[in-house]
C-alpha cells in the first residue's frame, strides 16, 4: 500500500554527515558523536549540584537507587545549559549504580531530555487539539516567520529553538509556549512577537503571580473576562460539626504496630 | 441501601440550604434549568453556592502558604478524623459516592479499601497521579499552585486510610513553577508538623515526597507511572498484579489523581451526605471543570456534577464566541473521550452516566468547544498525532496502528484518500481497541471512532471533491477568548505582575 511505503520512509533515520536532527518533534534514539558529546567528554556534577545529588536519592528506598534517574538526568541538563550529554548520563548510572544503558533508555524515552544542543531560549510550543484550534499554527507560523527557523531548528545565533510538543496542559489559556520552564500562555501573533523581542534584548518577561504569564493580562484561569463564582473571594469555611467526631478510638499508632513500622 | 437512604436524606437537605443571592439572580437567569431537571431526574445540580465550593482559592486572592491555607479551613480537626480510624475514612468516601477524578471514575473508597489491613513485612505506599497530561486537562495544576495544602493533608488523610507509610506526588516535569509551590509547601507543612514524625499530632508518621517526571503522557498511566518512579521507561505493566498487591517498589501502593486526594480532608469534615447531595446517584459531588477552546471565557470552575453541557459554558464561560448554534463538536472529558455533536451537546449532562449512553465520557471534566470554523478532519488528525507520539512502544497494534491512523488521517484531511478507507480505518482503530496493555490503545481509537461515527460525511465529501475544502478557511487564528476586560479585579488581585501588553 502507498500509505505503507510512505510509512516507512518516514521512520528511516535522517541523521545525516554525524549531525543530530529532530523531526517532527521526535528525536532520534540513537547517539552520534559529535565533537562536545562524546563518552570521553568530562561530565560531573558541581559541588553544589552533588548536594541535591544526595537529597534526591534520600527520597527513595536505598535498594531503589535507580528512581533518582529522572530527577539526576534533570539536574545534569540544568548544570549542562540545557542538554544532556552521553557522558553525563554515564555519570548519573555511576551514581545510581546501575549498566549505562539503563540511563540511556530513560533519556531517550521522556521528551524533556535534549540530547542534542538547544538555544538559551528553547521554545516547546504546544501543538496538541486544544492549542491547535486556539490557534497554536498561527502562533508557529508567527515564530518560524520571526526567527527564520522551521519546528525542530535553532537559530545561528544560537539563541532560540522551536519545537512542537504535544499537551502541555495549560488548555483554558491556550494558545500557549513553555520558554524553558515558564509558561507564556494565552498568546496572539502580536504578543509572540513582542515576547521574542523581549529575549533578544535578554530580558523575557517576569512570570505572573502563579507561575506563569498569560499574555493577555489574565492573572490566571480565571478567564479574560473574569471569574463567575467566588466573587466575593474565597468565603470563610462552614462550621464543622465536632459531635461528628466524638467516638473516635483508634489510635493511629495503632495503625502503625500492625503496619509493622 | 445506604445510598438510597443518603439521597433521600439529602434532597431534604440541598432544599434546606441557604442561598446566597447573588447566586440566587444567577440561578434565576438560566432559563434552561426546567428543561435540564425533566433531564436530569431528580438530582440536585447547577447552582452551586460558593460555601459548599471546595476549591475556594482556585482564582488565587489569597495566598497558598500554610497560613492562609489554615484560613480556608484546611488541617482543621485532621487529628480528630484520623482518630475515627481508617475504616471510618473509607467508609465515609464510600457513602460519599465519590469517583475518581482521573479519568476512570473508579470509586475511590473501594479502591482505597483494595490495600492490605496488615503488613506482610512490607510497607504501602500512596502515589498522587499529578502528571495531567490529558489533552484539554488543567485542573490539578490550579490545586497545586493555588491550594498545594488541600493536596498535602489529602494524602495524609487519603495514606492514613490505606495504611500507607509515605505518599509519592508524580508531578508532570513541564510544571516546573508549580512543583517549586509543592515542594515549598511540603516543607512547611514539615514544619508545622502537619506531615512527618507525629502528623497533624495524631501519632502517625507519614512523609510526603515530590518527584518530577519528564514528559510522556503515558506515566499518567497508573503502572507506567510506577515504572516511571523506579527509574524506568514509562511502559505499562500487566495486570494482575494490580498496584494494590505489588505496586511502587513492589509494594503495595494506590495510585490516584491529586482532584480525588484534595478533595477527601472536605469530605470528611463536611460529611458524605453533604457530598452526596450535588449530582445524580451514582455521579455525586463538585468537580473542576477546564473549558477551553472556542468559548468566549476560557475558565477552570468549580461546579456540581450532572451540570447540564450548556449551562457550563454559558454561566462560566459567557457562551459560544459566536453563539450557541454555532458548536460543530464538543470533547467533554479530555482528548481520550469520543467527540459529541451539535444534537448531543444541546442535551448532555456532565457526568459519568449520561455521556456514556451518549458514546463518550465525562474523563477528567474538561470540556474542549469546537465551532463550525474548526475543520474536524484535522483536529482528529492533530489528536491522532498526539497519541502516535505518545504511545510507549511496548504493544504492536498501538505501536503500529496509532501511526497508521495518523497516516491515513493526514490523507484525509486533504481529500488524498479512498472511500475504502474510511471502514479501514474504522477497522485498525477497532484492531487497537482492547488489544494491549494499557488504555491508550483505547484513548487513541476513540477518538478517531467519534470523527467516524459524527462526520464521516466530511470526509466523504472532500475524498469526491479534494478541492471543495478551502485549508485557508479552516485555519485557526490565536483565540484565547474575547478581549481582556477584568482589569479592576486583576489590578486588585495580580500583585502588580500582570503582563500589559504594548498599545
Amino acid at each position: 500500500m502507498l500509505s505503507a511505503a510512505r510509512h516507512l520512509s518516514r521512520r528511516l533515520p535522517t541523521a545525516a554527515a554525524g549531525v543530530q536532527v529532530r523531526s517532527m518533534g521526535h528525536a532520534q534514539s540513537f547517539h552520534i558523536n559529535t565533537p562536545d558529546n562524546t563518552p570521553e567528554t568530562y561530565f560531573d556534577f558541581t559541588d553544589e549540584n552533588y548536594t541535591r545529588v544526595y537529597k534526591i536519592l534520600s527520597k527513595y528506598p536505598a535498594n531503589y537507587k535507580q528512581s533518582g534517574i529522572i530527577p539526576l538526568l534533570d539536574l545534569a541538563q540544568r548544570q549542562h545549559g540545557g542538554w544532556l550529554p552521553v557522558a553525563a548520563m554515564d555519570k548519573v548510572a555511576q551514581i545510581v549504580e546501575v549498566d549505562p544503558a539503563r540511563v540511556y533508555e530513560v533519556a531517550s524515552f521522556y521528551t524533556m531530555f535534549n540530547r542534542t544542543k538547544v538555544g538559551k531560549y528553547f521554545i516547546q510550543l504546544c501543538g496538541t487539539t486544544p492549542c491547535m484550534i486556539c490557534g497554536s499554527e498561527d502562533i508557529k507560523k508567527t515564530i518560524e516567520k520571526h526567527l527564520g527557523i522551521k519546528n525542530g531548528e535553532t537559530t545561528k545565533d544560537g539563541f532560540f529553538t522551536l519545537l512542537e510538543v504535544e499537551c502541555l496542559g495549560a488548555c483554558a489559556n491556550a494558545p500557549m509556549i513553555q520558554l524553558n520552564d515558564d509558561y507564556y500562555e494565552c498568546l496572539t501573533a502580536k504578543t509572540t512577537v513582542e515576547l521574542l523581542e523581549a529575549c533578544k534584548a535578554g530580558k523575557p518577561p517576569a512570570m505572573g503571580k502563579w507561575g506563569s504569564l498569560p499574555m493577555n493580562g489574565q492573572v490566571s484561569c480565571e478567564g479574560p473576562l473574569g471569574k463567575t463564582s467566588l466573587l466575593d473571594g474565597p468565603p470563610a469555611p462552614p462550621k464543622v460539626d465536632v459531635e461528628r467526631f466524638k467516638g473516635g478510638e483508634v489510635d493511629p499508632a495503632s495503625v502503625k504496630a500492625h503496619m509493622g513500622y | 441501601m445506604a445510598f438510597a437512604a443518603a439521597s433521600a436524606a439529602l434532597r431534604g437537605a440541598t432544599k434546606s440550604r441557604s442561598v446566597a443571592p447573588r447566586a440566587l439572580n444567577l440561578l434565576r437567569a438560566i432559563s434552561t434549568k426546567n428543561r435540564a431537571d425533566l433531564l436530569a431526574g431528580s438530582g440536585a445540580y447547577g447552582g452551586l453556592t460558593d460555601q459548599d465550593r471546595i476549591f475556594t482559592n482556585i482564582y488565587g486572592e489569597q495566598d497558598w502558604r500554610l497560613k492562609d491555607a489554615i484560613k480556608r479551613g484546611d488541617y482543621h480537626m485532621t487529628k480528630e478524623m484520623l482518630w475515627m480510624g481508617p475504616d471510618w475514612i473509607v467508609q465515609e468516601i464510600k457513602d460519599s459516592g465519590l469517583r475518581g477524578r482521573g479519568g476512570a471514575g473508579f470509586p475511590s473508597g473501594l479502591k482505597w479499601s483494595f490495600m492490605p489491613k496488615a503488613s506482610d513485612g512490607r510497607p504501602s505506599f500512596l502515589v498522587v497521579n499529578a502528571d495531567e497530561s490529558e489533552p484539554g486537562t488543567c485542573k490539578d495544576r490550579e490545586i497545586m499552585r493555588k491550594d498545594p495544602h488541600k493536596l498535602i493533608e489529602g494524602c495524609l488523610v487519603a495514606g492514613y486510610a490505606m495504611r500507607a507509610r509515605a505518599a509519592y506526588i508524580y508531578i508532570r516535569g513541564e510544571y516546573f513553577n508549580e512543583a517549586v509551590v509543592l515542594d515549598e509547601a511540603i516543607h512547611e507543612a514539615y514544619a508545622a508538623g502537619m506531615i512527618g514524625k507525629n502528623a497533624c499530632g495524631s501519632g502517625y508518621d507519614f512523609d510526603v515526597y515530590l518527584h518530577r517526571g519528564a514528559g510522556a503522557y503515558i506515566c499518567g498511566e497508573e503502572t507506567a507511572l510506577i515504572e516511571s518512579l523506579e527509574g524506568r521507561q514509562g511502559k505499562p505493566r500487566l495486570k494482575p498484579p494490580f498496584p494494590a498487591g505489588v505496586g511502587l517498589f513492589g509494594c503495595p501502593s494506590t495510585v490516584t489523581n491529586v482532584e480525588t486526594v484534595a478533595v477527601a480532608p472536605t469530605i470528611l469534615r463536611r460529611g458524605a451526605s453533604w457530598f452526596a447531595g450535588f449530582g445524580n446517584p451514582n455521579n455525586r459531588g463538585t468537580k473542576l471543570f477546564a473549558i477551553s477552546g472556542h468559548v468566549k471565557n476560557p475558565i477552570v470552575v468549580e461546579e456540581a456534577m450532572s451540570i447540564p453541557l450548556r449551562e457550563l459554558i454559558e454561566k462560566h464561560c459567557g457562551g459560544m464566541r459566536n453563539g450557541w448554534d454555532t458548536i460543530q463538536a464538543c470533547i467533554p472529558g479530555g482528548s481520550s473521550v469520543p467527540v459529541l455533536n451539535k444534537a448531543q451537546c444541546d442535551e448532555a449532562l456532565m457526568e459519568f452516566d449520561d455521556l456514556r449512553a451518549k458514546g463518550s465520557g465525562l474523563g477528567t471534566a474538561a470540556v474542549t468547544m469546537f465551532d463550525n470554523t474548526v475543520d474536524m478532519v484535522g483536529a482528529i488528525r492533530r489528536l491522532s498525532h498526539f497519541y502516535a507520539h505518545e504511545s510507549c512502544g511496548q504493544c504492536t497494534p498501538c505501536r503500529e496502528g496509532t501511526s497508521w491512523l495518523e497516516d491515513i488521517l493526514i490523507r484525509m484531511e486533504k481529500g488524498d484518500a479512498d472511500k475504502r478507507e474510511i471502514p479501514m480505518l474504522e477497522e485498525i482503530s477497532r484492531q487497537i481497541e482492547g488489544h494491549t496493555i494499557c488504555a491508550l490503545g483505547d484513548a487513541a481509537a476513540w477518538p478517531v471512532q467519534g470523527l467516524l461515527r459524527h462526520f464521516k460525511k466530511d470526509i466523504e465529501d472532500r475524498i469526491d471533491d479534494p478541492s471543495s475544502f478551502d485549508a485557508e478557511k479552516a485555519f485557526q487564528y490565536a483565540w484565547s477568548g474575547d478581549p481582556f476586560d477584568n482589569a479592576e479585579w486583576v489590578g486588585k488581585h495580580g500583585d502588580g505582575l500582570s503582563y500589559k501588553a504594548s498599545a
